[in-house]
């Protein structure tokens, strides 16, 4: 799960991580209010959304008096913002941080995620403050202090030392980096975070260290746990579709082609998805129904597959183990009852049952196309189109 | 031969009273797997359907009953407490079936098995099966059949999908293992990999993978260099988005890494035959067997 930057600083702030004061706007009033409490000379007015490169794309502004927050607040509030993570459709802003101006002599970068290969998490650090961390690796992979977390006994201070001075830090410098970086692995423990970037993270003239920027991603299986975490989702980010199939527990997720599918098991999904591109089309969505696909989850996934006004076509395909396909298909004909179907579609049961399946759609004497094998399917959905 | 488990092994189920746990128990002892006990804390004294001994613990299971290998159905919340008590009473092979474990959790088990002798298949994973010996698993066994080609998956239904067209084909398996959907899983590429190398019967192996991670370019290093049998591999998700996370919580593109080209690049570069269709796998292994 993602949230906001100033969700992120909120959470960094109660362990300790050091970030600018600030507070988020919903309104240019309130943008101003925010401004006034924090008094002082210099404010920030950043637009908050899930997507990085804000600043290029008009999303980031220093104002110098309160009408100016005002101002900046009035215009960006609204606006749909396009950054290269965006897309080109952007994102519209709803929510404002209004920050103190921050005065910075240096800036780093400094991540934690979790290395699969060793199966442990590893700091990042780069004096390439502000560059995506993806840019440093391919141009100065050299450049990337990588510090690794033996879970059992945590990240040490030793660790957080050589990371300091790896980014050339001095004095009060290293102190202070030190704490923020031991914290900031606390802070990323205790929450189950994924991921978290600091970039940029900011020396101060007077040797404070402190994130300017914060990201923080959250791992689904653990927010159970985090009730409090679960609580920032901002649903505004999210697909409409995305978040009434999850209503339903369907793992859903839209794409831009124009074959409808439906499939238990990720794998198999994404694999469905490129024998489709294969066959000479795009897929409409992944869709996932899981291991106990019955009529309701049928139901459930027609409704959301077919809300996609790009679906042209639907490719049902089934893999049966504990799963029985006759159910299934049963499934199938009730919610081609129920639900209006407007589209042709090819369906492939196969393992547990089959054959009854395959039987029990016939009879149905509806208008499935039915296939025997992944490669008639995908082959049938794409004529159908052609 | 068979890799992991086969006719001698003795399975206990952790979590045998559950819905999902009493469900394929029931189907493991149907396909002639030799299921010595349970535990279900509480419950111990107990029968499973006057079969199957349970227990309170997994220590007093395997007192009782010499089992070896272990398969845990119980919610992710519970499940690494699980995984270390299997651990704790000298289990060799811990099958994890739940999903949903929280990763740091999972990080914590991996470290702390390194130092015992317990090898831990999944979590989020559909089993092992070894076709006509045993099946320790949630995966349809009648679409297996004994056989030399061995299966390492993180997936499970284009598990079957893959067992199917093989065995349509005419071969058979010599044992499937699913090594779990999630990012930090206890038995990888390389590990599986290594036991079929020692593998008589194995004449060739399907690899499985899918979008996420380095395993499979780390696999494709390895068989370049210490991996004599044919390898056929296919990667799900040559058409995922970057950024979203595909079902499995370890499918996921991040900071463009751990695309399905890259991994396919990967893997025919260290001279493997990579299916760009899925549809294709159970054709082009009995291609490969047939030359050979």
């Amino acid at each position: 799960m993602n949230i906001h930057e100033y969700q992120a600083k909120e959470i960094l702030r109660t362990y300790q991580v050091d970030v600018p004061r600030g507070k988020v706007a919903f309104t240019p009033e309130e943008a101003e209010w925010n401004a006034r409490e924090l008094g002082g000379q210099v404010f920030v007015v950043k637009a908050q959304i899930h997507a990085g490169g804000r600043g290029k794309g008009g999303g980031v502004k220093i104002a110098r008096t309160l009408p100016e927050v005002k101002s900046f607040a009035s215009q960006m509030l609204g606006m749909k913002l396009v950054t290269h993570q965006t897309g080109p459709q952007g994102k519209m802003v709803q929510r404002l941080l209004i920050e103190e101006g921050i005065d910075i002599l240096k800036e780093l970068y400094l991540g934690i995620v979790l290395d699969r290969s060793v199966s442990k998490l590893v700091f990042m650090a780069s004096t390439e403050g502000g560059m995506e961390i993806e840019k440093v690796a391919a141009e100065k992979p050299q450049a990337i202090i990588k510090e690794y977390v033996d879970p059992q006994v945590g990240m040490q201070t030793f660790q957080a030392r050589k990371i300091a001075f790896g980014l050339g830090l001095s004095g009060d410098q290293i102190k202070n980096a030190v704490n923020f970086i031991l914290s900031l692995y606390q802070a990323f423990v205790e929450t189950d975070a994924s991921l978290a970037e600091i970039n940029p993270l900011v020396i101060t003239r007077d040797g404070r260290v402190l994130a300017l920027d914060a990201k923080m991603n959250f791992d689904d299986s653990a927010l159970f746990r985090h009730p409090d975490i679960l609580e920032m989702r901002d649903l505004h980010e999210e697909d409409p579709l995305e978040i009434e199939a999850s209503k339903f527990k369907l793992n859903y997720i839209k794409l831009d082609g124009d074959v409808g599918c439906m499939v238990n098991g990720a794998g198999l999904a994404m694999a469905t998805m490129d024998i489709i591109k294969l066959a000479g089309s795009m897929p409409a969505n992944f869709l996932d129904v899981g291991g106990g696909a019955n009529v309701e989850t049928v139901k459930n996934g027609f409704k959301i597959i077919l809300s996609d006004a790009n679906v042209k076509a639907v490719l049902i395909n089934i893999f049966g183990g504990i799963v029985r396909c006759d159910r299934v298909a049963q499934g199938i004909i009730e919610a081609a009852q129920s639900v209006k179907i407007h589209v042709p579609m090819v369906i492939r049961l196969a393992g547990t049952n089959a054959k009854e399946a395959a039987d029990l759609l016939r009879q149905s004497k509806m208008h499935f196309e039915v296939a025997e094998t992944l490669q008639e399917a995908a082959k049938k959905v794409v004529q159908i189109l052609h | 031969m068979s890799i992991l488990v086969d006719k001698t092994s003795r399975i206990v189920v952790q979590g045998i009273t559950g819905k999902e746990g009493s469900f394929h128990t029931m189907q493991m002892l149907e396909y002639g797997t030799r299921v010595v006990a349970g535990v279900t804390p509480g419950k111990g004294g107990q029968k499973f359907e006057n079969k199957v001994p349970i227990f309170n613990t997994v220590k007093e299971a395997v007192q009782k009953t010499k089992a070896n290998v272990s398969i845990i159905f119980v919610p992710p919340a519970f499940a690494a407490d699980a995984i270390y008590e299997a651990a704790d009473a000298g289990i060799a092979t811990v099958v994890c079936i739940s999903e949903g474990i929280p990763a740091m959790d999972m990080l914590k088990v991996y470290h702390y098995l390194k130092n015992t002798r317990t090898r831990l298949i999944g979590p989020n994973c559909p089993g092992i099966i070894s076709p006509g010996k045993c099946k320790v698993g949630i995966m349809p066994g009648f679409i297996h059949r004994e056989g030399k080609v061995g299966i390492i998956s993180r997936s499970g239904t284009l598990t079957y999908e893959a067992v199917d067209q093989i065995s349509r084909v005419g071969l058979g398996q010599s044992t499937c293992i699913g090594i779990g959907g999630d990012p930090v899983i206890g038995t990888r590429f390389i590990d599986a990999l290594e036991l079929f190398k020692n593998d008589k019967e194995t004449r060739a192996v399907v690899l499985i993978g899918e979008i996420g991670g380095t395993a499979e370019e780390e696999a494709a290093q390895w068989i370049k260099k210490y991996f004599k049998k044919p390898v056929v591999a296919f990667i799900a998700g040559q058409t995922a988005p970057p950024g979203r996370r595909m079902g499995h919580a370890g499918a996921i593109i991040s900071g463009g890494k751990g695309t399905a080209a890259e991994k396919m690049k990967a893997l025919k570069r260290a001279g493997i035959h990579v299916c760009k269709s899925p549809a294709d796998i159970g054709k082009t292994v009995a291609g490969i067997l047939k030359k050979s």
